[in-house]
C-alpha cells in the first residue's frame, strides 16, 4: 500500500466509526424504546397480532410468512410488468424462472443480479418491487438480530418480541431516515432520480447511444445501507449514474460498513456489556484488515505474464500499476479493493469493479468472506446472528477446555444449541460445495462457465457462495441467467437465508427460557484478547478446513500456476 | 471404615489382554452405533477392505489399498481398545468396592425388657426390629426411641455441635442412623427397611454397564457428528471438483482423506474419557450415581459446607479457663482437670490437655485412690468427682448455678456471656458448691481448611458455611475459617431456601450432608454428596456418596468434574488442529499430477502421493493410541482462573495440535518411503 492508500484508509476508518458509534447508541434505543404514536397507529391497523409477544416458533413463522408474501408480490410484479405503469421503455415480462430468481434474490437480501436492470426491469418493478424489498429484507435481518439478542437478554421467558412490530420499528426509525438523507446526498452528487424515458445521445465517436434514466438515487441509497447490493444498472457501482464522483464512492463505501458495525456494537449495549460488542468487532476487524491487505497486495502486484514485456506496473503518482483490468480508472486499485472487501464482507455484494478480472489471490479474498458466511461485520442483522453461531461453537470448545459447561452471556450452551448451530454451520457446505459441484458437473450448469480450468471452478463456487451467503456479487463471467442457474441459485439463496434464520431463532428461543448464570472466576470471559483470538481462529480454521480442497483446485491452483512461470 | 480401592496401574498386562479382546468384540456395529464418528471409520474400513479385495481378485496392484484398509481397521480397534481399557479399570475398581462393607454393628434385642442382645450388621436390620444403644455406640439405623433417655451427638447430621436429648414418647423420640450416643442407654425401634445395597447399585454404574452419556458429552457428540458430516460433504464434493479438474481421486485415497479429517482422535477417546472420569472418582472413594452429577460438579458456583466436621473438628475444645469470684486461674484449672479425669468425651479430654499444657498440671499426679466419679447424664447435665475431702462439679451454666444456688451473681453471668459472645460454649466448674470459673470450649478450625477455601476461590467457587450456631458464633468461625458467607441458625427449611435462592440466581449449588433432614436439600442441590455414615434418606437424596464421609472431598469432586470436560475440550481442539497438517500432506499429493505448481504446498516434502496418504492415516491411528494414557488420566488441572487455564490448554493442545502432525507425518513418511523404496 502506498502512503496515499494508507491515508485514505485512515480517513475512511475514522468516518465509518464516527457514524457507527452514535448509530450503535441509536439502535439500542430503537431496540428498547416504547412504541411511538406512529407505531401504535400502525398497530391499530394491523390488529392484535402486532402486539402479541411471539415465541421463537411464532416469530420464525412470521418471518417466513411475511417474506413469502413479499416474494409472491414481487414475483407477480416481475411477471406482469408489461401491463403495469411506469414502463416508458416497454420492457417485457420476465419468464417464471427468471422472475423466481430475481424475487428470491431480493427477498433474501441477496440481490443476485442475473439481469441488467436498465435492460430488463421497468421503473415500477425497480421502484415498487425491488426497492420495497430492499427495505423489507434489510428490516427482516435486523428484526431477527433483535429477536436473537432478546434470547440472550431474557430470563426464563420464551418471548422474543413481535416480528411485525420489529420490522415496522426498524424501517421507520432506522432505514427510512438514513436512506432519505443518503438519497438526497446522492442526488446532490449527480445520481438521477426521475421517471423519464431513456435518452438518445449522439456521442462524438459517431453512432447512437442510449443513456438509461430512472429513480436511481432512492434505490442506490438503500442498496448500500441495507446490505442489499442490487444495482439499478447492470454494472452496479461502476456505473457513473450510480456512483458518479469520488465523494459518492467514498460515501457509499462508508455506508456499506457503518450500519453492520453499529449493529455489532449495539449488541454489546443491548446485552448490557459493551465489551461483548467490542470483542466481536475486534475479531471482525482483524479479519477485515487481513483480507483488505491481501486483496490490495494481490491486485497491486505486478502481473507475471506482463513481466517480460515493456510494461510499467509499478505504482506512482501518474501510474495506477498492478492489475487494472475490470477496474474504473477513476477509482484505481485501492478504492476498488476496499469497496470489494467491504461489500463482500458485509453481504452487500455491490461492486464498483469486476471481480472476475481480479488476480487469483485478489479474487480469493471476497470468496473467502462469502465462504465463512458473511460474518466479517456481515449484512445488517445477519452478520450479527451469523457470528453468534461461530461464537457458540467457540464458547463451547473454550468452555470445555476450562472445565465448565460452556456458557455465553450467562446462558448455558447445551446440546440443543449445539445441534442448531451445527445445522446452521452445515448449510453453507451443502449449498456451496453440494450445489456447486452439481452445477459444475452437469452440462446445463457447466454452460454458465466462461473460463476453463481452475478459474471456471472459482466462478461456479463464487456464484454459489454468493447466493448462499446472500451476498449477490458475482464473478460476472459466470452466466447466471439460465433456467438451471436461476432455479438452483434461487434455491440456494432461500436455504442460505431462511435455513439460517430458523435455527438461529430456535437457538434464541432455547436460550431465552434459560436462567442467566452470573459470571464467576471459573467462567471463561468472552471479552478481551483471548476470546478475540480464539473466535478469529475458529472462523478461519472452520472456514479453511471446509473449503481448503475446493479453494486449492480453484484460486490457489490458478495463483500457483500463474506465478510458477 | 472403608478400604481404599486398590488402583490398578495404567497398563496392567492382564487388563491389557482383556482390553485387546474387548477391542475386537466392540467392532459389532450395534456397539459402535453409540459413537457415530467411529462407526463412520468402521464403514470406511469395510468399504476400503472391499475395494482392496476387488483389486486383488482382479489382479490389480493392491499393496497401498491393503495398507490403507489395515490402518483404518487399526483406527477403529485403537478407539475400541481405549474404551475397553477404561471399562476394565472400572471393573477392577468395582471388584474392590464389593469388598468394602459398612462396619456399623447393631445390638439387636428380642424385646424391650430383654437384657441380652445379639450383634448383627446394621445392614441386616429390618423395620420393626428393636435394638439397644448405649453410651459410645453409633445408632445403626433410623428409628424411634421406645425406652429410655439419652444425649445424642447429632453433629454429623445437623451441624449443631451441642448434644441433643432423645427420649421415648413425645416429639424427641426420633433417632437417626449414624449419630452417636453420648450418655445413657436407649432402646430403639427401627423404622426403615434396608434398601437394596447402595454399594451394589453403584458398582453397576462404575462398571460402565449402565453408563449414560452426560449432557456435555451429548452436545460434544453432536458437534463431532456435525464435523463428520461437513468433512463427508467436503470429500464427496472434492471428487466432483477433482473430476472437473481432470484428476479424479482413487476411491481408497478419498476414504483415507475422509478418515484423517473427521475428528477420530476425540471420537475414539470420548467414551474412555467419560468412564475414566467416573473411575477417578472411585479412587477418591466417591461414588457418583450418574456422570451428569460429576459434570455438574465442574460447574459449581456455590458450595455449602456444614460447619461441624467439615470446617471445624467435630467437637469443641477447651481453650481457656476464666476464674470468677476471686478464684485463682490455676485453682480453676486444677478443679477442671480433676473433674475431667474420667470424662472420655473429646471435650473432657481437651480440658485435661489444656490444664496440663498451660498450667503444668499432671493428670496422673492428680489422680487419687479415693476418687468417685460422677458421670455426665442427660438428667443432671453435670459431671464431676468426689473425694473424701472435696466435691467438684462441672456442667452447663444453668445446672451448676442451680446446684450451687448462685442464680443472681452478675460476675458469673458476665463471664458466661463473654464466652458465648465469641462463639464458644461456657462450662461452669464448682468446688464444694463454690463456683471457681468458666471453661471456654471453642470450635477448632481444621488445619489446612483455610487453604482449601482459597483454592476454591481461585476456581471461582463461593463457599457458604452452614451452622446451627447463632449468628455471632457463626460470624466468628466464618471469619476464622475464611469462608465467603455463612448461614447461621440453619434449619432444614433455611438450608433448602438458601439453595433455591442461589439456584434462582442461576447458580449451581453443591452441598454435602448426611442427616435425614438434609435429604430435601441434598435432592434440591445440583450436586448433593451424601456421607456414607449418613442416613438412608440422605443417601437416597444425594447424587454422590462419599465412602470416607469427608465433606472436604467436594473439592476433589469439582476438580474431577472439570478435568473431565477439559480432557474432552483439549482433545477436540487437538483433533481439529491436526487437520491443517493433514490437508497439507494429502491435497498436494492428490493434485500435484495435474497442477505441478502445487508442489509448493507440499511443505513437509513428502516423498510420494502414496507415502503421503499412508503417513497421514498411520499418524491418525497412532495418535489415537498414543493419547489413550492422557484420556485415562485426564488433562492436568490446577486451580486457576478460567482465562489462565484456557491459555495454557490452547497453547498445549491447540498449538501442539497444529505442530505435532507436521513433525509426525514427516517422520512416518521417512520410515514408510524407506520401507517402500527398500
Amino acid at each position: 500500500m502506498t502512503g496515499n492508500a494508507v491515508l485514505q484508509f485512515f480517513f475512511f476508518a475514522v468516518v465509518t466509526m464516527a457514524l457507527a458509534l452514535p448509530c450503535a447508541g441509536y439502535l439500542t434505543r430503537v431496540f428498547s424504546k416504547e412504541p411511538s404514536a406512529v407505531e401504535r397507529g400502525i398497530g391499530r391497523i394491523l390488529g392484535a397480532g402486532f402486539w402479541t409477544q411471539q415465541n421463537w416458533g411464532a416469530y420464525a413463522f412470521s418471518v417466513l410468512f411475511f417474506n413469502a408474501l413479499g416474494g409472491a408480490v414481487l414475483f407477480w410484479i416481475l411477471t406482469h410488468q408489461r401491463h403495469l405503469p411506469w414502463n416508458p421503455q416497454n420492457l417485457g415480462n420476465l419468464s417464471p424462472a427468471f422472475a423466481f430468481n430475481v424475487a428470491v434474490a431480493f427477498v433474501t437480501n441477496t440481490d443476485w443480479q442475473s439481469y441488467g436492470g436498465e435492460a430488463t426491469l421497468s421503473y415500477f418493478s425497480q421502484r415498487i418491487g425491488l426497492t420495497v424489498q430492499n427495505y423489507l429484507s434489510a428490516a427482516t435481518g435486523i428484526a431477527v438480530a433483535f429477536a436473537v439478542v432478546r434470547g440472550f437478554v431474557r430470563k426464563e421467558n420464551a418471548a422474543l418480541g413481535n416480528f411485525y412490530a420489529d420490522v415496522v420499528r426498524v424501517t421507520l426509525y432506522v432505514l427510512l431516515p438514513l436512506a432519505l438523507v443518503f438519497s438526497l446526498f446522492l442526488v446532490g452528487q449527480g445520481v438521477p432520480q426521475n421517471m423519464s424515458p431513456y435518452v438518445q445521445a449522439s456521442p462524438l465517436g459517431g453512432g447512437q447511444q442510449v443513456i438509461a434514466q430512472g429513480p436511481v438515487a432512492s434505490q442506490v441509497a438503500i442498496k448500500v445501507l441495507g446490505s442489499n447490493g442490487g444495482g439499478f444498472f447492470g454494472v452496479n457501482g461502476a456505473h457513473p449514474y450510480e456512483n458518479p464522483t469520488p465523494l459518492s464512492n467514498f460515501a457509499q463505501m462508508v455506508s456499506l460498513l457503518f450500519l453492520p458495525i453499529a449493529l455489532v456494537l449495539a449488541f454489546g449495549r443491548m446485552v448490557g456489556d459493551r465489551r461483548q460488542g467490542w470483542s466481536l468487532f475486534a475479531s471482525m476487524t482483524i479479519l477485515f484488515l487481513i483480507l483488505l491487505a491481501m486483496c490490495v497486495y494481490g491486485e497491486q502486484a505486478a502481473h507475471p505474464a506482463l513481466a517480460g514485456l515493456n510494461v510499467n506496473q509499478t505504482i506512482s503518482d501518474i501510474n495506477l500499476g498492478g492489475n487494472m483490468e475490470g477496474k474504473e480508472a477513476r477509482f484505481g486499485i485501492f478504492n476498488s479493493a476496499l469497496w470489494t472487501v467491504a461489500a463482500t464482507a458485509t453481504s452487500n455484494g455491490a461492486v464498483n469493479s469486476m471481480l472476475d478480472s481480479y488476480m487469483p489471490l485478489g479474487g480469493l479474498v471476497p470468496l473467502f468472506s462469502l465462504l465463512v458466511g458473511e460474518v466479517i461485520y456481515g449484512g445488517v442483522g445477519c452478520g450479527l446472528y451469523g457470528i453468534l453461531v461461530y461464537v457458540l461453537i467457540t464458547v463451547f470448545i473454550a468452555g470445555l477446555m476450562v472445565g465448565r459447561t460452556p456458557e455465553y452471556l450467562g446462558k448455558k450452551i447445551e446440546a440443543q444449541e449445539i445441534k442448531l448451530a451445527v445445522i446452521a454451520m452445515l448449510l453453507y457446505p451443502v449449498c456451496v460445495l453440494g450445489f456447486g459441484v452439481i452445477s459444475l458437473l452437469t452440462p446445463e450448469g457447466a454452460n454458465s462457465i466462461t473460463a476453463y480450468g481452475p478459474h471456471g471452478l472459482t466462478q461456479t463456487i463464487y456464484a454459489y457462495a454468493s447466493a448462499a451467503a446472500n451476498n449477490g456479487s458475482a464473478f460476472a463471467g459466470f452466466n447466471g441467467n439460465t433456467t438451471f442457474q436461476n432455479v438452483m441459485l434461487g434455491i440456494v439463496m432461500l436455504i442460505g437465508r431462511f435455513g439460517m434464520i430458523v435455527p438461529v431463532l430456535a437457538i434464541a428461543g432455547s436460550l431465552a427460557v434459560k436462567k442467566i448464570t452470573p459470571a464467576s472466576g471459573g467462567t471463561f470471559p468472552t471479552h478481551g484478547g483471548m476470546f478475540v483470538v480464539l473466535l478469529t481462529g475458529i472462523i478461519v480454521v472452520f472456514g479453511g478446513l471446509t473449503y481448503f480442497p475446493a479453494l486449492a483446485l480453484g484460486p490457489v491452483a490458478e495463483h500457483l500456476a500463474l506465478f510458477a512461470r | 471404615m472403608s478400604k481404599k480401592p486398590t488402583r490398578s496401574s495404567l497398563f496392567d498386562p492382564a487388563l491389557l489382554r482383556d482390553a485387546v479382546a474387548g477391542a475386537f468384540v466392540k467392532l459389532a456395529p450395534a456397539s459402535l452405533a453409540r459413537n457415530p464418528v467411529m462407526l463412520t471409520v468402521e464403514v470406511a474400513s469395510v468399504t476400503a477392505t472391499f475395494f482392496t479385495l476387488r483389486d486383488a481378485l482382479a489382479g490389480k496392484p493392491f499393496a497401498v489399498g491393503l495398507q490403507i484398509a489395515l490402518w483404518l481397521w487399526f483406527t477403529v480397534l485403537f478407539g475400541n481398545f481405549a474404551e475397553a481399557v477404561a471399562e476394565g479399570r472400572g471393573k477392577a475398581q468395582a471388584d474392590s468396592l464389593r469388598k468394602t462393607k459398612t462396619m456399623t454393628l447393631a445390638k439387636k434385642v428380642s424385646s424391650i425388657e430383654a437384657t441380652s442382645f445379639k450383634t448383627i450388621p446394621a445392614a441386616e436390620l429390618h423395620m420393626g426390629d428393636l435394638i439397644v444403644a448405649e453410651a459410645g455406640d453409633i445408632i445403626p439405623g433410623d428409628g424411634d426411641v421406645v425406652q429410655g433417655i439419652a444425649t445424642v451427638d447429632e453433629s454429623s447430621i445437623t451441624g449443631e455441635s451441642a448434644p441433643v436429648i432423645r427420649e421415648s414418647g413425645g416429639d424427641r423420640s426420633a433417632v437417626t442412623g449414624g449419630t452417636q450416643i453420648i450418655s445413657d442407654r436407649i432402646v430403639v425401634e427401627i423404622r426403615a427397611n434396608p434398601g437394596e445395597s447402595f454399594l451394589d447399585r453403584m458398582i453397576g454404574l462404575v462398571e460402565g454397564a449402565k453408563r449414560q452419556k452426560t449432557p456435555n458429552e451429548i452436545a460434544l457428540t453432536i458437534l463431532l457428528v456435525g464435523l463428520t458430516l461437513i468433512f463427508l460433504i467436503v470429500c464427496v464434493t472434492l471428487q466432483g471438483f477433482a473430476i472437473y479438474s481432470g484428476a479424479p481421486i482413487p476411491l481408497l485415497y478419498l476414504i483415507a482423506l475422509l478418515i484423517t479429517l473427521i475428528p477420530t482422535t476425540i471420537g475414539g477417546l470420548l467414551s474412555a474419557i467419560g468412564i475414566a472420569g467416573m473411575d477417578r472418582l472411585v479412587t477418591f472413594n466417591v461414588i457418583a450415581k450418574s456422570g451428569r452429577a460429576v459434570e455438574a460438579a465442574g460447574d459449581i458456583d456455590t458450595l455449602l459446607l456444614d460447619k461441624t466436621g467439615t470446617i471445624t473438628l467435630g467437637n469443641r475444645m477447651a481453650s481457656a479457663f476464666i476464674p470468677v469470684c476471686g478464684a485463682e486461674e490455676k485453682e480453676l484449672a486444677e478443679a477442671a482437670l480433676l473433674s475431667s479425669l474420667a470424662d472420655d468425651t473429646p471435650e473432657g479430654k481437651s480440658i485435661v490437655r489444656l490444664a496440663e499444657e498451660k498450667y503444668g498440671l499432671s493428670a496422673a499426679e492428680g489422680r487419687t485412690s479415693d476418687m468417685r466419679f460422677v458421670a455426665f447424664s442427660a438428667h443432671t447435665r453435670v459431671s464431676g468427682v468426689d473425694t473424701d475431702s472435696l466435691s467438684i462439679r462441672k456442667g452447663a451454666p444453668d445446672s451448676i448455678l442451680v446446684l450451687c444456688g448462685k442464680g443472681g451473681n452478675a460476675e458469673i453471668a458476665r463471664a458466661v456471656e463473654s464466652v458465648a459472645k465469641t462463639g464458644g460454649t461456657p462450662l461452669l466448674v464448682a468446688r464444694d458448691k463454690n463456683i471457681l470459673g468458666v471453661v471456654h470450649l471453642k470450635d477448632i478450625i481444621k488445619t489446612g481448611i483455610h487453604e482449601r477455601f482459597m483454592t476454591l476461590r481461585r476456581m471461582g467457587i463461593r463457599t457458604v458455611m452452614i451452622t446451627g450456631d447463632n449468628p455471632i458464633t457463626a460470624a466468628a468461625i466464618a471469619a476464622e475459617a475464611g469462608v465467603d458467607d455463612f448461614l447461621a441458625e440453619a434449619s432444614p427449611e433455611k438450608k433448602l431456601e438458601l439453595i433455591r435462592h442461589e439456584q434462582a440466581a442461576g447458580k449451581l449449588v453443591a452441598m454435602c450432608g448426611d442427616g435425614s433432614n438434609d435429604a430435601p436439600a441434598l435432592a434440591q442441590a445440583d450436586v448433593g454428596v451424601a456421607m456414607n455414615t449418613g442416613t438412608m434418606a440422605a443417601r437416597e437424596a444425594g447424587n454422590m456418596i462419599d465412602l470416607d464421609s469427608d465433606p472436604t472431598k467436594l473439592i476433589e469432586v469439582v476438580m474431577i468434574g472439570k478435568q473431565l470436560l477439559m480432557s474432552r475440550g483439549a482433545l477436540t481442539t487437538f483433533s481439529i488442529a491436526n487437520d491443517i497438517a493433514k490437508y497439507f500432506a494429502i491435497i498436494p499429493a492428490l493434485f500435484m499430477g495435474v497442477f505441478p505448481a502445487m508442489k509448493v504446498l507440499n511443505v513437509m516434502g513428502l516423498t510420494s502421493p502414496e507415502s503421503a496418504i499412508l503417513s497421514a492415516i498411520i499418524f491418525n491411528a497412532l495418535v489415537l493410541i498414543g493419547l489413550v494414557p492422557l484420556a485415562l488420566r485426564g488433562v492436568k488441572y490446577s486451580p486457576a482462573p478460567a482465562s489462565v487455564v484456557l491459555r495454557r490448554n490452547l497453547l498445549v493442545y491447540g498449538g501442539g495440535g497444529i505442530v505435532v502432525p507436521f513433525v509426525g507425518i514427516k517422520a512416518i513418511d521417512v520410515v514408510v518411503s524407506g520401507l517402500m523404496g527398500g
